[in-house]
C-alpha cells in the first residue's frame, strides 16, 4: 500500500556524510580537498532533491492508493469513510515523507560511521557503540512504563477534544432551549481539563525523546573531551580528532530525526492500521433461475430465528409481519447482502455465498423501500416510480424482488406496483414485502415472517 | 508562548554553543596549550550537553503548554461568537470552524514558534559572528525567503473535498444499489479520480534541498574567507534549525461564510396544531427554522436536533434542567422512549437506533413544552405505527400551537390545519377533521 521507491535515492547518503566529514576534516586541519568537499556538497544536495521530489511523488500515490482502498470498502458510516478518504488519508505524507527515510537512516548512517571511526579511533568509535543502544533501550523501558497510563489517558483526551466540536455542532440545539450562555463556560472549563490531561499526558510522551536527547549530547561530549585530550597529549592528529568530532553526532542524527518523525507520523500510522483487507473471490455461476429453487434453510441472523423458506421456480411470495419482524432481512439474504449467522441461502441446490455476487445481482430486479440512486429533488411517490421503472426495464432478470414503502403511496405509484406485478413478474419468481392489501391479491402465496 | 520561545531558545543555543565549543577545543587542544587554557572549554561541553537535553525536554513541553492555554481562550471565544450570531451556521459550516481552530492551533505549534525560535537563535549566532555577511545572508534566505515561498497562497482544496465527501456518501449509503444496478465500479472510478486529483493537489513546496544546499554554501564560502573553525560549525548548527523551515506547511482556512437564510415573510398564524407538508426542497425546514427564529428561545422550538455525546438523562435534561425524575419518566412514556437514562449515547447518538435517537429528541421537546411546538419529521425512523401513536400523545400533551413538518398523509388527521408547500411558493391552506 505504502509507496517506498523513494528510499533507494537514499543509497548514496551514507557515503556522502563519510566524504565530507573527511573533507572538512582535511580543509580545517590545514589539508586541501577544499574543491572536492565542494563537489560533496553539490552531490548531497542534489541527491536530497531528487528523494525530497521521489517521496513526495510517493506520498502522492500512497494517498490515491489508500482512498481507493478505503473508497472500494466503504462499510457503513458514511461521515466516518468521508473524514478518512478527504482528511485523514492526508497524515500518511510525514509517514511516507519524513519517517520511513529517517528509519532507513538511522540504521545505516550510524553503521558507516562506526566502521569508519573503528579505523580512525578505536575508543571513540567504541563509546558510540556501547551509548547508541542505550537510545533504544531506554526508550523502550520508558514506553514499556508508561503505555498503560498514557493509553488511559489518550482515550480521556479523545473525549475532551471531540466536546468542542460536540457542542459547536449542537449549537443550534443549544441556543433553542436557552442553553447556550451556559455552556460558554463549559466549554472554557472543559478546554482547561483538556490541557491539563494533555500535559499529563505529553510529561511521559516527551520522556523518551528526553532521553534520546540527553544521550545523544552527552555521547558527542564523551567523544570530544578526550578525543581533545588526547589531541593535546599527541595521542591522535588533528584531522583525526576533527573527524572523529564531526562523525559523532551524525550517527545520533538520523535516530534523533526518526524518533521526531515517529511523532509527526503517529496519525499516519493510524490511518494505515485502518485500511480494509480486500478479499477478491471469484463465485461460480449464478444457476438458470427459471429453474432454480430458492431455499431459505434454517436461516438465522438479526430477528430471523430458523427461518426456513422454499421457493419454486416462476412462484410469487408476499411476505408480511410486523415491523421489525425481518422481512427486508429476508430481502437482504436473497440478495446476497446479508449473511446468515447460522443456515444456509440455497439456489438451485448451490450456497448463495459460493456464488459470484455480481452475476447474482445482475440476474435480479430489486426496488428498495426507499431508493437512493434517484435524483433527491423528487417527490418520494416520484422516486418510488423511477425505482420501479428502473426495474421493469431489467428485461433479463429472473428474481424481482420488491420492498414496499412503508409510507402512503399515491394512487399512481400504487397503479404502477400493481401493473408491474401484474406484467413483469409473469414467468419470473418474485418475492415481495408488502404493506398495503392490494399487492395480497396478485401474489400466488403470502408468508407471515 | 514566550516563555516558550525563551526555554527553545536556549535549548538551541546550547546546541550550537555545544558543537562550537567542542570545536573549538580540538582547534585549541591541537596547538598545544596548557591544559588550564582548555579547563573552562571541558567544562562547558560537559554543560551544554546536559543543558541541552534537558532544555529541549523543558521546550517541549512549554511549547504544548501555551498553545492547549491558547486552545482554551480561542474555543471558548469562537463559541460565544456562535451563541451571539444572528443566524446558526449549517452543519458543513460548524464542522469547518472547528477544523480552523485545529488548524490554527496546529499551526501556533508547527510554525509560529519553530520560526520565532530560530529566527531569534539566528540574530544571536549572527552577532557572535560579528555579522559574517555569507551568514547573515544565508539566515535571511532560510529564515524569510523559503518559509514565504513554502507558505505562499496555500491550495484551496476544500471544492475536491466537497466533490469528494459526495461521492463517499453515496458509495456507502447506496453501496447496495450500486452493485445491484452494475453502477458500483464506474462510480467508484468516478470517486478514485476525485481523490487522484485531491491526492496531487496536496502535494507542498518542499524546499528543503534549497536550505540544505544555503546550509553548505555559506559553511563552504566561510571557509574560503578563512573564518574560524568553530564559527564555521555553528553556522552548520544553525543552519540545522532553520532547514526545517523549508518544507513549512499551512493549510488555507476553509471557507465558512454562508449565503443567508432566504427570508420568509408569509409567517403562517400560530394557532392550533398545523401540519407542512410537500415534496423535498419545498422549503419546510426552511420555513419551520424561520419561524423558530423570531420567536423568543424561552417560547421554545425544536429546528435543529443534536443529540451530545453524554447520557440520555443529560440530553434530556438540556430542555429543563431542574426537572425531576418523575417528569422525566412521564416524557419518556409520552414518547415512548425505551432507554436507560444513564447510558451514553455516543458521538452523533451513534450508540443508539435512529428510532430511539428521535424519540430521544422528542423527550426533550415534551419536557420544554414550549408556547409553540416546533417539529421536524419527528417521527422519521419510527415504524408507522408507533409514529402515528407517539406523535398523538406529543401533540395531546402539547399546550396547543403546533407547527410539524411530516411526510406521513395517515398523520394528517391529528391535526387542525394543513399547509402544502410546493416548490413554486403557491400556498393552500385546508382544514381537515
Amino acid at each position: 500500500m505504502v509507496d517506498r521507491r523513494h528510499l533507494l535515492a537514499l543509497i548514496p547518503i551514507p557515503f556522502l556524510v563519510l566524504a565530507q566529514a573527511e573533507l572538512l576534516a582535511s580543509v580545517l586541519s590545514g589539508g586541501t580537498g577544499f574543491l572536492l568537499l565542494c563537489l560533496v556538497v553539490g552531490v548531497r544536495v542534489l541527491v536530497w532533491w531528487l528523494h525530497r521530489a521521489w517521496a513526495h511523488r510517493a506520498a502522492e500515490r500512497t494517498r490515491a492508493r489508500l482512498r481507493e482502498a478505503f473508497l472500494r470498502s466503504p462499510g457503513t458510516k458514511a461521515g466516518e469513510v468521508a473524514t478518512l478518504v478527504t482528511r485523514g488519508v492526508h497524515d500518511v505524507t510525514p509517514y511516507v515523507v519524513g519517517y520511513l527515510p529517517m528509519r532507513v537512516l538511522a540504521v545505516v548512517v550510524p553503521l558507516a560511521v562506526m566502521v569508519r571511526l573503528a579505523f580512525a579511533d578505536l575508543t571513540a568509535a567504541l563509546t558510540i557503540l556501547v551509548t547508541l543502544p542505550l537510545i533504544p533501550v531506554f526508550g523502550a523501558l520508558v514506553g514499556a512504563h508508561t503505555r498503560e497510563r498514557t493509553a488511559r489517558q489518550w482515550d480521556a483526551l479523545a473525549t475532551l477534544g471531540g466536546h468542542f466540536l460536540d457542542v459547536v455542532k449542537g449549537i443550534g440545539t443549544l441556543r433553542t432551549f436557552g442553553r447556550a450562555g451556559a455552556q460558554s463556560a463549559t466549554v472554557r472549563e472543559l478546554a482547561a481539563r483538556h490541557r491539563a490531561e494533555t500535559m499529563s499526558a505529553l510529561r511521559i510522551a516527551f520522556l523518551s525523546a528526553f532521553v534520546l536527547e540527553l544521550v545523544a549530547t552527552l555521547s558527542v561530549a564523551l567523544v570530544a573531551v578526550p578525543v581533545g585530550l588526547r589531541l593535546l597529549g599527541g595521542g591522535v592528529p588533528l584531522h583525526t580528532a576533527l573527524l572523529v568530532l564531526f562523525l559523532a553526532p551524525e550517527a545520533f542524527l538520523p535516530l534523533r530525526a526518526a524518533g521526531a518523525q515517529f511523532h509527526a507520523s503517529a496519525q499516519g500510522r493510524e490511518v494505515l492500521a485502518k485500511v480494509p483487507e480486500v478479499v477478491e473471490r471469484a463465485g461460480v455461476e449464478p444457476p438458470d433461475l427459471s429453474e432454480a429453487e430458492i431455499v431459505l434453510d434454517s436461516v438465522s441472523v438479526r430477528s430471523l430465528e430458523n427461518f426456513s423458506l422454499r421457493i419454486a421456480p416462476g412462484e410469487r411470495i408476499a411476505l408480511v409481519g410486523a415491523s421489525g419482524a425481518g422481512k427486508s432481512t429476508v430481502l437482504g439474504l436473497l440478495l446476497g447482502f446479508v449473511r446468515p449467522d447460522s443456515g444456509r441461502v440455497l439456489v438451485g441446490g448451490v450456497d448463495l455465498a459460493e456464488i459470484d455476487r455480481e452475476k447474482w445481482l445482475a440476474a435480479l430486479s430489486w426496488v428498495p423501500q426507499r431508493p437512493t440512486l434517484v435524483p433527491a429533488n423528487l417527490s418520494s411517490g416520484e422516486q418510488q416510480r423511477v425505482a420501479l421503472a428502473n426495474a421493469v426495464a431489467r428485461r433479463h432478470a429472473g428474481l424481482f424482488l420488491l420492498d414496499e414503502p412503508t409510507a402512503h403511496l399515491d394512487a399512481e405509484t400504487e397503479a404502477l406496483e400493481l401493473k408491474a406485478m401484474r406484467d413483469f413478474t409473469k414467468g419470473r419468481t418474485a418475492v415481495v414485502v408488502a404493506h398495503r392489501p392490494a399487492l395480497l391479491d396478485e401474489v400466488d402465496r403470502v408468508v407471515t415472517v | 508562548m514566550r516563555l516558550a520561545i525563551l526555554v527553545g531558545v536556549l535549548a538551541e543555543l546550547a546546541g550550537v554553543g555545544l558543537t562550537a565549543t567542542a570545536t573549538w577545543l580540538v582547534m585549541r587542544a591541537a596547538e598545544h596549550p596548557p591544559m588550564h587554557a582548555l579547563t573552562v572549554a571541558i567544562v562547558a561541553v560537559r554543560t551544554l550537553a546536559l543543558a541541552k537535553g534537558a532544555l529541549r525536554y523543558l521546550e517541549r513541553l512549554t511549547s504544548h503548554r501555551a498553545v492547549l492555554g491558547e486552545a482554551v481562550e480561542l474555543r471558548g471565544r469562537v463559541y460565544d461568537d456562535l451563541v451571539h450570531r444572528r443566524h446558526i451556521p449549517s452543519g458543513t459550516a460548524l464542522t469547518r470552524i472547528v477544523t480552523n481552530v485545529d488548524q490554527h492551533l496546529d499551526s501556533r505549534l508547527r510554525t509560529t514558534l519553530p520560526w520565532t525560535t530560530a529566527a531569534v537563535v539566528g540574530a544571536v549566532v549572527a552577532a557572535a559572528s560579528g555579522f559574517s555577511p555569507p551568514l547573515v545572508i544565508g539566515l535571511l534566505i532560510t529564515l524569510a525567503l523559503l518559509p514565504w515561498l513554502a507558505l505562499r497562497d496555500p491550495r484551496d482544496l476544500t471544492p475536491l473535498r466537497a466533490k469528494l465527501t459526495e461521492q463517499t456518501t453515496e458509495l456507502v449509503h447506496s453501496k447496495e444499489e450500486l452493485i445491484a444496478y452494475g453502477l458500483f465500479d464506474e462510480k467508484l472510478s468516478a470517486a478514485t479520480a476525485t481523490a487522484k486529483a485531491l491526492s496531487r493537489k496536496e502535494r507542498t513546496r518542499d524546499l528543503t534541498p534549497l536550505a540544505i544546499a544555503v546550509q553548505f554554501g555559506v559553511a563552504l564560502l566561510m571557509l574560503a574567507q578563512h573564518e574560524p573553525a568553530w564559527l564555521v560549525m555553528a553556522a552548520i548548527a544553525t543552519f540545522e534549525i532553520t532547514v526545517p523551515l523549508a518544507a513549512l506547511t499551512k493549510p488555507a482556512p476553509e471557507p465558512t461564510d454562508e449565503p443567508e437564510p432566504p427570508a420568509i415573510h408569509e409567517i403562517p398564524l400560530l394557532q392550533g396544531k398545523t401540519a407542512i407538508v410537500g415534496p423535498s426542497g419545498a422549503g419546510k425546514t426552511t420555513l419551520l427554522n424561520a419561524i423558530a427564529h423570531r420567536l423568543e428561545p424561552s417560547k421554545g422550538a425544536l429546528a435543529d436536533a443534536h443529540v451530545f455525546h453524554t447520557t440520555v438523562r443529560t440530553n434530556v435534561l438540556l430542555a429543563k434542567p431542574g426537572a425531576t425524575q418523575e417528569e422525566l419518566d412521564r416524557a419518556a412514556a409520552i414518547t415512548e422512549l425505551d432507554l436507560d437514562w444513564d447510558q451514553v449515547v455516543g458521538e452523533r447518538g451513534e450508540e443508539i437506533s435512529g428510532g430511539q435517537r428521535q424519540r430521544l429528541v422528542l423527550t426533550r421537546s415534551v419536557l420544554a413544552n414550549p408556547d409553540v411546538l416546533l417539529l421536524d419529521e419527528p417521527t422519521e425512523g419510527l415504524d408507522p405505527e408507533q409514529a402515528d401513536r407517539v406523535l398523538g400523545k406529543v401533540l395531546d400533551h402539547s399546550r396547543g400551537t403546533a407547527l410539524v413538518v411530516t411526510h406521513r398523509t395517515e398523520q394528517l388527521a391529528l391535526f387542525d390545519h394543513v399547509r402544502h408547500r410546493r416548490p413554486v411558493g403557491h400556498q393552500d391552506v385546508g382544514r381537515v377533521g
